[in-house]
């Protein structure tokens, strides 16, 4: 059986599990399971990915499989991977894994939770996975129902609202969505939804790439928080509970990044070219804007949450540059905002999970009081404004070098206005740490509180990590990526 | 000589183990291992030296090599570009290394009687670690980028150094800023090398001259940039800022990093690309005299007003640090000979003043722990109580101020002549500064050994020697201070790499050491004695431009004004709002039109059968006329 | 002889009066009696054109036994429901039937 199977039908399988369960260890143990069986077969794939890449495979997807599943539309529930797929899968999983054990405190109605967080995890891991429109489109949408409930009824605040906002706002993208999934087929001749086929057809006439392009990109965009179309992320990842947080900014936000490149820039390659100028402008907005108002928010979740749509933002702009070193850059940041912005929500749930409130001018004098998230949330904290030895820089080097290679005023302009965000996101960050960590404990309540146990221990340090693994050593991943990315953007280039 | 590469290691090895262990250590333990791995360090890095210099020694053209033993890809870039790390060794480098690992070791031994006690020793000397490690990779760097990786190293270390007392207000926020100032001018710095790497087609030092040549004005425009980053780094005006502030971190790191060391990072960074920009960017590397200039006369001046004593240090190395950027930019060409004297006179001064201000540092930091305050006024009359300190302290404002036979006077020798040999006035000008500077450093060597004593707060708690782990390295710097200046150091670097040899310039020296005498002389007059009627009168003559000079002229406000009134209240303050109620408005107006129009239309869903069969009939009738109509 | 549209302009009248009948009255009986006007109009229809456009088929006639019979048949099943709702309710207002309404 191909490998890429068992990603989505193993979190089924924990589901199956968790249905017969009968007590919280059990279900506990299906999630451990699990979860480390998914992260294990993540790492396999790395490996085999590369060993085949080594021997000289070089098709563009690997470990390809395809099934006839509803044939008057083509439908094909067809597999396969690349660099970045596969570096998506290795995220998806690390982030399952460490979420598994930040929820591990979670109290009521711990197998309804977990059921729907497997639902979850079907969807993202069978959208990393799917080189067919349609089913690719089918994940998409079986990630974002689960997350209606995981918000609206496990979340806090206003939780009601946020999970039907956020909902709401993602169900209208992906109704974007749709229309230009079925445009791009029957342009293409309504011959195959696969999307190799139709990168090879390249036979979508100008004038429908026109319309098709700004749909799809939007469509995903909304999700990868694109200015004007983020707002569902502030309102949702502050009500979200930790773990949700941590798949939702960590995951599922990647899936709008990875669904422009793979699906709106690879199959609409000269609409590309020609409206990227629209939502580079957009982009880098979002840059900028994002990381403007984190300065002046007041709740932990929302200034990470407007941090987010910084960074995604970040990750748009530079797949908007059409080259394969910014390309390559967006991807390494997908992953290194995908495990650092995980790594802060994980804290950030902690912390509240102790002191009740998420209001920095209630928090101070943290690092004495538990100093080893204290400790995390700095190195979270530093790798989010981009310190050399962490993820961030890497990615963000390699997207600003690309970003530069464009010799014109209109790339060099705004390339430079996004390399101000790495100002203003120090500002945010160290604001912060200073407020909440550093001085002395006002709160006399907060005296009394503890640190980490060892199932958030465990979960923070295998982020921090994934982390700094990454930092040091980035040239594997990067090669990993630049693989892929070739092909999209050859694509682009012809 | 591939043993370097235990130069970056082992810090980084010992930053691990006291980072993640520290906590399970003792204090002493922990200090023990921090302090035995510099030790190797420096070892390692005389080594070098001695290897660098006399074993290898010169090519067949007469010149240091440059070695490269470490090198590999780290991050690749594009086909071409690419970031590597490695380790570059050449006569700046080397002398760098040496600079770091002595002034580094001195102050690990130091801090052991400094920081005893304090809570969170073994942090301490895990960010020691960091920071040695980090400024180590700075200087050996092969390529711009690598220099920027570790740039942005030293920053953090120096963030997590300045607010290692994390409960105190002034030092979060003095850490925040010299984070967030650097961090902007670092901006300049990545721009610079996107432009660089983009035009040079490479990060390294040495890039094909002719794409330089066919880049144009882009070459200046990255360089310029680049030195933006530098002077954020090395503090020159208007960037100066978080320095004073830094002030608040524990009084061995100020000497560590804020004097000897990474502050000096920007004159290494224009040191480094100086054959780019003698060749391609003068008028950029006069640009930076005239900026290094004025930030040394600005920073002599306020130095001579300020009332605590490691603001008037900090004021000193910002000036200090003004003169060797003006040493560097008064350079016309590559020759020593001609017109490229001051970037041996700079990397001079470099050395000298990285020993002999980390030797203030460490006496100021002997005081401060003697009586518990930094302000002159608890102070006074120490001369009897630490002779030691009062001995050291007295070598090392000696140096600085120029006399000879003290390291200073050969450094600073150096410079006067360069700047003379630019323009007669930046020669004036630097010499007048050079006067300041004797005189504010006396004003400081009065004010705390002689002058004013606080009898009642000394009869309270009389101040005592510092214990031997802080005197050592005092006699150590101070001996070293004493011969540092007959090193023929224009044998090893000069800019072209042939070998100079340091002649002193009679008239310059006899000036510049008049100068120094008379700034001496002045401070003695007016410091020296218990009353003091003429300092006095001076600050209440000039009472307007004491206040701003004490207030450093206001910059600070200048900056809190933009950052806060201008950033925060009108900028991300209205985004927030625009974000909460424009953009998300329209989202939730959507919701509540689609809400409205759905209670418009669920009128019609009464449940009332009878209404509806009246839908139906009217509907059947339309239809049925319809019908009608069309046939 | 009677012409055929006599016939009709009385089925309409009924089938009319049925459709007011059925739309205005709140009374479940008086409903089903509306109902059953409607459906005796329409038989008097079958009847008639059955009669008058094609005097040789008997279609018609059939369809309007069936009718009567289906009628019959669906008036015994409302009235025991009707009757239902009363020992229920007590009553056999429209309006008060809410009960299955949501």
């Amino acid at each position: 059986m191909n490998i890429l199977f068992l990603f989505p039908l193993i979190p089924l399988l924990m589901m199956l599990g968790l249905w017969v369960s009968r007590s919280t260890r059990q279900i506990h143990a299906v999630m451990v399971a699990g979860s480390s069986l998914l992260l294990l077969l993540a790492v396999v794939l790395v490996f085999r990915f590369l060993a085949l890449r080594e021997a000289g495979e070089t098709a563009a997807m690997l470990f390809t499989a395809s099934h006839m599943w509803y044939a008057p539309l083509n439908i094909h529930f067809a597999v396969g991977v690349d660099g970045i797929s596969v570096a998506m899968l290795l995220l998806s999983a690390i982030i399952v894994f460490t979420g598994t054990f930040a929820s591990w405190q979670l109290k009521n109605d711990v197998k309804e939770y977990f059921l729907w967080f497997c639902l979850l995890s079907v969807g993202v891991f069978g959208f990393f996975i799917s080189v067919d429109l349609f089913t690719m489109f089918l994940f998409y949408e079986v990630a974002l129902i689960p997350m209606y409930l995981l918000i609206g009824v496990w979340g806090s605040g206003r939780k009601e609202y946020s999970a039907m906002k956020l909902t709401l706002m993602l169900m209208g993208g992906s109704a974007f969505l749709l229309i230009g999934i079925l445009g791009i087929y029957f342009g293409a001749g309504a011959r195959t939804m696969n999307i190799l086929e139709i990168a090879v057809l390249h036979n979508i006439p100008l004038a429908e790439q026109r319309i098709w392009f700004p749909l799809v990109f939007i469509g995903f965009g909304v999700l990868g928080a694109l200015f004007p179309f983020h707002t569902w992320s502030p309102d949702g990842h502050a009500s979200a509970p930790t773990a949700v947080s941590m798949l939702h900014a960590g995951v599922l936000m990647k899936l709008g990044g990875y669904g422009c490149f793979r699906v709106a820039m690879f199959l609409l390659p000269d609409a590309a070219h020609e409206l990227s100028w629209i939502f580079i402008v957009l982009t880098t907005i979002s840059v900028v804007y994002g990381a403007l108002s984190a300065c002046v928010q007041t709740d932990l979740k929302y200034i990470n949450a407007y941090s987010s749509v910084s960074h995604c933002g970040l990750v748009l702009f530079a797949l908007l540059m059409m080259n394969e070193t910014a390309a390559t850059g967006a991807v390494l940041q997908m992953l290194s905002h995908g495990l650092m912005t995980a790594l802060f929500f994980a804290l950030i749930g902690m912390i509240y999970g102790r002191t009740h409130t998420r209001d920095i001018r209630q928090l101070s004098g943290l690092m004495k009081i538990m100093p080893f998230l204290a400790v995390g949330y700095v190195i979270a904290g530093l790798a989010n404004l981009g310190l050399p030895g962490l993820s961030g820089f890497v990615a963000e080097m390699t997207i600003f070098n690309g970003a530069f290679m464009h010799a014109d005023t209109f790339h060099r302009v705004v390339t430079i206005i996004a390399c101000t965000s790495i100002v203003i996101t120090a500002v945010y960050i160290l604001r912060v740490v200073g407020r909440i960590l550093y001085g002395t404990c006002t709160n006399p309540e907060h005296l009394k509180l503890s640190d980490a146990s060892w199932d958030e221990r465990f979960s923070v340090i295998c982020l921090i990590v994934a982390v700094a693994g990454m930092g040091l050593a980035p040239l594997w991943v990067s090669d990993l990526v630049r693989g892929g990315v070739g092909t999209v953007i050859t694509q682009l280039m012809n | 000589m591939e043993y370097t590469i235990l130069i970056l290691l082992l810090p980084f090895v010992s930053f691990l183990v006291l980072g993640l262990a520290g906590m399970k250590l003792r204090p002493v333990a922990a200090g023990v291992i921090g302090t035995a791995v510099v030790a190797v360090v420096a070892a390692v890095s005389y080594c070098t030296a001695f290897e660098y210099f006399f074993v290898a020694g010169r090519d067949a053209a007469g010149l240091y090599p440059t070695l490269i033993p470490w090198n590999g890809v780290w991050l690749p870039i594009s086909a071409t570009l690419h970031i590597d790390l490695g380790i570059l060794l050449d006569p700046i480098s080397v002398m760098m290394l040496v600079v770091i690992s002595t002034v580094s070791l001195m102050v690990h031994i130091y801090s052991f009687g400094y920081m005893k006690g304090e809570r969170g020793f073994q942090r301490y000397y895990a960010f020691l670690s960091l920071f040695t490690m980090s400024m180590m990779g700075l200087v050996v760097a092969t390529n711009i980028f690598q220099m920027y990786l570790f740039w942005e190293l030293v920053g953090v270390s120096s963030y997590l150094l300045i607010g290692f007392y994390y409960t105190k207000k002034e030092a979060i926020a003095a850490s925040k800023k010299a984070f967030i100032v650097t961090r902007f001018a670092d901006l300049g710095f990545l721009v610079g090398i996107l432009f660089y790497g983009y035009y040079a087609g490479t990060f390294s030092f040495t890039p094909d001259a002719k794409l330089l040549v066919a880049a144009g004005g882009m070459i200046p425009l990255a360089l310029g940039l680049m030195f933006i980053g530098g002077a954020g780094k090395s503090a020159m005006f208007p960037l100066h800022i978080w320095l004073p502030d830094a002030m608040e971190g524990p009084t061995p790191v100020s000497a560590l990093i804020h004097a000897a060391t990474m502050v000096v990072a920007g004159v290494y960074l224009v040191a480094r690309m100086f054959p780019l920009f003698v060749g391609y960017a003068p008028e950029v590397l006069h640009g930076t005299a005239y900026i290094g200039a004025f930030t040394a006369l600005y920073a002599a001046v306020v130095a001579c007003v300020q009332s605590d004593i490691k603001r008037v240090l900090a004021f000193s190395t910002i000036s200090q640090i003004g003169f060797m950027i003006v040493s560097l930019g008064v350079c016309t060409s590559t020759d020593p000979h001609a017109g490229g004297l001051g970037y041996m006179a700079s990397m001079f001064h470099l050395f000298t003043h990285a020993l002999f201000k980390a030797l203030l540092f460490l006496g100021a930091g002997a005081i401060i722990h003697a009586v518990h305050s930094n302000e002159m006024s608890a102070m006074g009359g120490l001369r009897r109580y630490m002779p030691l300190t009062h001995a050291t302290f007295l070598v090392a404002c000696l140096a600085i101020a120029g006399i000879w036979p003290l390291s200073g006077f050969f450094s600073k020798d150096e410079i006067l002549t360069a700047c003379f040999a630019f323009s007669p006035v930046m020669g004036w000008v630097m010499t007048a500064i050079a006067g300041l500077t004797a005189f504010y450093m006396f004003r400081l060597y009065y004010n705390i050994f002689w002058g004013r004593e606080n009898r009642e707060l000394h009869a309270a708690h009389t101040p005592h020697e510092a214990p031997w782990t802080m005197t050592l390295p005092l006699l150590i710097l101070a001996a070293a201070t004493l011969v540092a200046g007959w090193i023929p150091f224009g044998r090893g670097i000069s800019s072209n790499g042939e070998a100079y040899t340091i002649h002193i310039d009679g008239s310059v020296a006899a000036v510049s050491l008049c100068v120094a005498v008379a700034g001496i002389a002045l401070a003695t007059w007016m410091y020296a004695r218990e009353k003091q009627p003429v300092a006095d009168r001076l600050a209440e003559t000039f009472s307007g431009l004491h206040r701003a000079a004490y207030h450093r002229f206001y910059i600070d406000e200048v900056y809190q004004f933009i950052t806060h009134r201008v950033i925060f209240a009108c900028i991300s303050t209205p985004i927030a709002w625009f974000d909460r109620h424009v953009v998300d408005g329209v989202m939730n107006l959507l919701a509540t039109a689609t809400h409205g129009a759905a209670y418009a239309v669920r009128e019609m869903q009464s449940g009332s059968v009878q209404r509806y069969c009246i839908w139906m009939l009217c509907g059947a009738l339309g239809l049925t006329i319809l019908v009608l109509i069309i046939c | 002889m009677i012409h055929m549209e006599y016939y009709l302009i009385v089925s309409t009248i009924m089938m009319f009066a049925g459709i007011y009948g059925f739309v205005t009255r709140r009374n479940l009986l008086a409903i089903l009696i509306s109902v059953e006007l409607i459906l005796n109009s329409v038989d008097i229809n079958f009847v008639v054109f059955n009669r008058f456009l094609f005097p040789g088929e008997l279609e018609g006639f059939f369809f309007a036994l069936f009718a009567i019979g289906v009628s019959a048949a669906e008036t015994a099943v409302a009235i025991a429901i009707i009757i239902n709702i009363y020992r229920n309710l007590r009553n056999i207002q429209v309006r008060n039937l809410r009960e299955m309404k949501w």
